[in-house]
């Protein structure tokens, strides 16, 4: 809309424009008691003009205003593709100040010229486009009587041709065979993965099986574990091993299989004064010389559990902050865990490494029904 | 661009620019009834009604930061060594997924961008769907004939949730996969079919080597295309009930005020866009967010404190870390009620109550009636109380969620924190909604006396006597209108109680429940002022001023002058 066509003095002193539309008039029954209880509606204010409605000289100034964002935002978009050639996104890239630069100039760059594009068009709105309120009335949502009579009289007479009311045998033989239809729907997601067995009751470990280091895949002496210390390990299936005559036999396990073994059979290996430990009776020699090992999964919802308190023999989740008593059978003292943590009976091998004597006596990680 | 609009579109009179395309177009769909109607349709103006307008864009920005990642991403779990630029990384074993998201930020040119784009954008659609539909609820927008839309938008938050969390979940980086695993814990512990559940959604045993691929289609096919079809529904909703206004003058239930669609709105609301847009750009060039390089592939066996889920979660989360570690064993079978009710049934049951909320408000209101016009807050006291109530336990459980760093941040005991949230999270509702609702029902009266004495000007004099008093002075006849604009709220009387035999109404029962309910509901209401009470206060007002000892209120005269306003209560009527 150029500026010269449109009249310098509004065209009227009404606030209010013409409806638009053919209502002239609402629905009164949605007007609500009280309205006009106890002060009477004063009536839409009067329409104030704005600076730039009046002032020729305020109506191009916010013209060039408006004009100016648009071109600063081109001005942007252009800067914003230089910078796309200019900057390598790699960790070794240019900085700024910590930033990576390819990040910083584009987002920059893109950023504030949508910004500018949407504060012009809202500045043009608001500013130098006609800011008369109008008023639109409103109808109830429902449609009128008869309209709604005359649908319910087309569908009852649609339901009365179809016989879907009389010939019952046809109808619900239909209903039949098509509730019978979310049966294939149900069955065909049988193949979306195998059932449960005992899978979650079982890990890996056996009778035998190196706890190792959970990086190096080490094997671990006792005497190499000092009191205190805490050693995130694992199965010694997990890693490559090399045999005394110089061969290596592979992991026994790798790639999606490893993840899924090791979700189970994390364990930790803690080593703490004898004369702090207090083994329930059935697991008196379940440790090597303080040394215990634990399921290293928080059996409240399966988050690995590694934050590990010297002092007071406590092992915290970070997850949800259950509490156990490693010292303590594996206790929990605080949270939402409601089980111990799972003991591993340890022992050492002919080598002197520590080894299970056996596998978990019950699941790791968190509940399920049928557990027990 | 008005003008040609607003002509009738035929073969010569759609004149201007537009008539050729417009005609064109109209002869093969015949767009001209809508368009004549809807292209000045009227939208009213509040900043709060932008709040779902951020929602909206924030969607679009999705889409198209997203359609950008779909470009790059592999939406695999098999595991490759890394060989990418981020050197710290190089030579490690992760899935293609991690590793693709790495190729992203490292070496596709404005990647990182658009993946913190994506990231800002979602955490903005939750966090404006809320507010959103907080404005909605306190506003009593919900009401009929909106109900539907409720519902609509309560889907789309669901809906927005499961696809942020799925979103956040595929690059398959440590600190997301120990979400995941957290999400297969609460699958085992649903009763009897929970490991079986986890079992089909992960192929079997987590992580298994399909989920990412599974989680991808929902995350890009699924979600959206239904996020998409409900959006629609939304805005066909919302243009079909035409937009709610706040009372005032010339507003009324059967009528909207405000600016056209065409041109007001559509610039307005379209570049409300690119300003969306271009904070959410800025943010991105900014504010780093989840650099998955930090964390690492996902591996089972590892996890980093303080773990935070985007804060979406973060009120579950807090349930999950409060709830007290209750879980029975009976008949060689174990119910986890320490995941269950937190990470199961409490979703369920926010969800449940906000959808039903509308329902029961109707039921104890008894109010059949459309509703257009909005409720300020303190006119529907029990209302705004419950929904404080609501966002104080929100609030609380979302603290909790951070209870590990709210105890490293203040040298607090993480246990002192855990037992006070479990008391707090029952007794800080509660508190809430009595402070709530006595708060509104005080400016409820305040509002009354406002308009029975005029506001306070801050003006003190001191009378002949030696006595201080503030000056007060009337509120303009629009704000008198607005003060009063509401109905008074009854309680529903009980019908009589027995019928003419001396026989109980069969309904009783429930009948009397529910005005026990709606006592409790408005019963404590503060009434507007009367006509009388209005005249009254104003003649009263008037004997004051006449009276120098008076060190009350001046008169409308003197409090007219100060409050530079010339209106006299005793001549309220329309002034033309």
């Amino acid at each position: 809309m150029s500026s010269e066509s449109r009249p310098r003095i509004p065209r009227t002193p009404d606030s209010v424009e013409a409806p638009t539309g053919t209502d002239s008039h609402g629905d009164d029954s949605l007007l609500l008691a009280g309205h006009n209880d106890p002060i009477p509606d004063p009536g839409l204010p009067e329409h104030e003009y704005r600076p730039t409605d009046v002032d020729p000289a305020m109506e191009r100034r916010a013209e060039r205003q408006v004009a100016g964002m648009f071109i600063l935002a081109s001005l942007l978009i252009v800067a914003f593709c230089v910078a796309y050639f200019a900057f390598s996104p790699s960790p070794t890239g240019q900085t700024f100040h910590g930033f990576a630069l390819s990040n910083l100039t584009l987002g920059l760059t893109l950023g504030l010229a949508m910004l500018l594009i949407g504060v012009g068009v809202i500045q043009w709105a608001k500013k130098l486009m006609t800011d008369h309120e109008i008023v639109e009335y409103r109808h109830s949502a429902a449609s009128t009587a008869e309209d709604r009579d005359e649908a319910l009289v087309a569908f009852h007479q649609g339901a009365e041709e179809s016989g879907f009311g009389r010939r019952a045998l046809v109808r619900n033989s239909l209903i039949g065979s098509l509730a019978l239809l979310g049966l294939p729907a149900v069955v065909m997601l049988r193949d979306l993965g195998p059932l449960p067995g005992n899978a979650l009751s079982t890990t890996v470990w056996k009778k035998g099986i190196r706890v190792v280091n959970d990086v190096s895949g080490a094997p671990i002496k006792p005497q190499d574990v000092e009191i205190g210390q805490l050693i995130n390990a694992e199965p010694a299936l997990f890693f490559d091993e090399k045999n005394a005559d110089g061969t290596v036999t592979p992991a026994a396990f790798a790639g999606t299989d490893l993840q899924v073994e090791k979700v189970k059979a994390a364990v930790i290996v803690v080593r703490m004064q004898p004369e702090d430990i207090t083994p329930l009776p059935s697991r008196a020699g379940w440790g090597v010389q303080g040394i215990l090992c634990y399921s290293k999964i928080c059996t409240h919802v399966g988050c690995p559990i590694s934050l590990w308190e010297q002092q007071t023999h406590h092992l915290l989740c970070p997850c949800h902050q259950s509490t156990f008593d490693l010292a303590d059978n594996g206790k929990v003292l605080f949270g939402p865990a409601a089980r111990p943590l799972p003991q591993l009976h340890i022992g050492t091998d002919k080598d002197g490494y520590l080894i299970a004597m056996s596998g978990f006596e019950e699941p790791v990680g968190p509940s399920f029904w049928e557990r027990g | 661009m008005s003008t040609t609009t607003a002509k009738p579109v035929g073969a010569s009179a759609g004149a201007g620019k537009a008539g050729g395309p417009v005609a064109w177009i109209d002869d093969r769909v015949g767009l001209g009834g809508v368009l004549k109607k809807q292209l000045r349709k009227v939208f009213p103006d509040h900043w709060s009604f932008m709040l779902g307008e951020i929602a909206l864009w924030s969607f679009v920005i999705l889409l198209l930061t997203g359609v950008f990642l779909t470009l790059w991403f592999k939406p695999s779990m098999d595991e490759v060594t890394y060989m990418g630029s981020y050197a710290n990384l190089r030579g490690v074993s992760m899935s293609e997924a991690y590793a693709s998201t790495l190729n992203l930020s490292f070496d596709v040119r404005g990647g990182l961008l658009m993946r913190q784009m994506h990231h800002w954008a979602a955490n903005l659609f939750l966090a404006s769907m809320t507010i959103h539909m907080l404005r909605v609820f306190f506003t009593g927008a919900f009401r009929k004939p909106r109900e539907l839309n409720w519902l609509i938008g309560l889907g789309l938050l669901q809906l927005g949730i499961i696809e942020g969390f799925a979103g956040y979940s595929l690059p398959d980086d440590l600190l997301s996969g120990v979400g995941l695993r957290i999400a297969s814990g609460l699958m085992l512990s649903i009763p009897v079919v929970g490991s079986y559940v986890s079992f089909f959604v992960f192929g079997g045993q987590f992580p298994g080597d399909i989920f990412i691929s599974r989680l991808y289609t929902v995350h890009v096919l699924l979600v959206p295309g239904i996020l998409l079809g409900l959006i629609g529904a939304h805005m066909l909703l919302l243009v079909y009930h035409k937009h709610t206004q706040w009372p005032g003058p010339g507003r009324t239930n059967n009528n909207v005020v405000g600016y056209p669609l065409m041109p007001v709105y559509m610039a307005k609301a379209g570049g409300y866009f690119f300003i969306v847009f271009g904070v959410t750009a800025l943010m991105s060039a900014l504010m780093q967010i989840n650099p998955i390089w930090m964390y690492g592939p996902y591996d089972p066996s590892k996890v980093s404190a303080g773990s935070q889920p985007d804060w979406y979660m973060g009120w579950l989360e807090g349930a999950l870390r409060i709830m007290p570690s209750w879980e029975i064993h009976a008949w060689g079978f174990t119910l986890s009620l320490n995941v269950l009710v937190p990470g199961v049934l409490l979703m369920g049951l926010l969800f449940t109550v906000l959808g039903a909320y509308p329902f029961i408000e109707r039921w104890i209101t008894g109010d059949n009636r459309e509703h257009h016009l909005l409720d300020r807050p303190r006119n529907q006291p029990t209302r705004t109380a419950f929904g404080v109530a609501g966002i104080t336990a929100y609030g609380l459980l979302w603290v909790a969620g951070g209870n590990d760093i709210l105890a490293t941040t203040f040298h607090l005991s993480i246990e002192t924190i855990t037992y006070v949230m479990r008391v707090m999270v029952f007794v800080g509702p509660v508190l809430a909604f009595i402070i709530a609702r006595r708060w509104a029902i005080a400016l409820q009266r305040h509002d009354r006396d406002t308009v029975l004495h005029g506001y306070e000007t801050g003006v003190i004099v001191r009378s002949p006597t030696g006595a201080y008093s503030e000056i007060h002075a009337p509120v303009s006849p629009e704000r008198a209108f607005i003060l009063t604009a509401q109905e008074n709220n009854q309680p529903l009387l009980l019908s009589s109680a027995e019928d003419g035999n001396g026989v109980p109404a069969p309904s009783q029962g429930k009948e009397r429940i529910r005005a026990r309910l709606s006592r409790f509901w408005y019963a404590d209401d503060v009434s507007k002022p009367t006509g009388e009470e209005l005249d009254e206060a104003a003649h009263h007002a008037h004997a004051d001023s006449l009276d120098p000892a008076s060190d009350r209120h001046l008169g409308i005269e003197t409090g007219g002058q100060l409050g530079g306003d010339d209106f006299d209560l005793e001549q309220t009527g329309p002034r033309h």
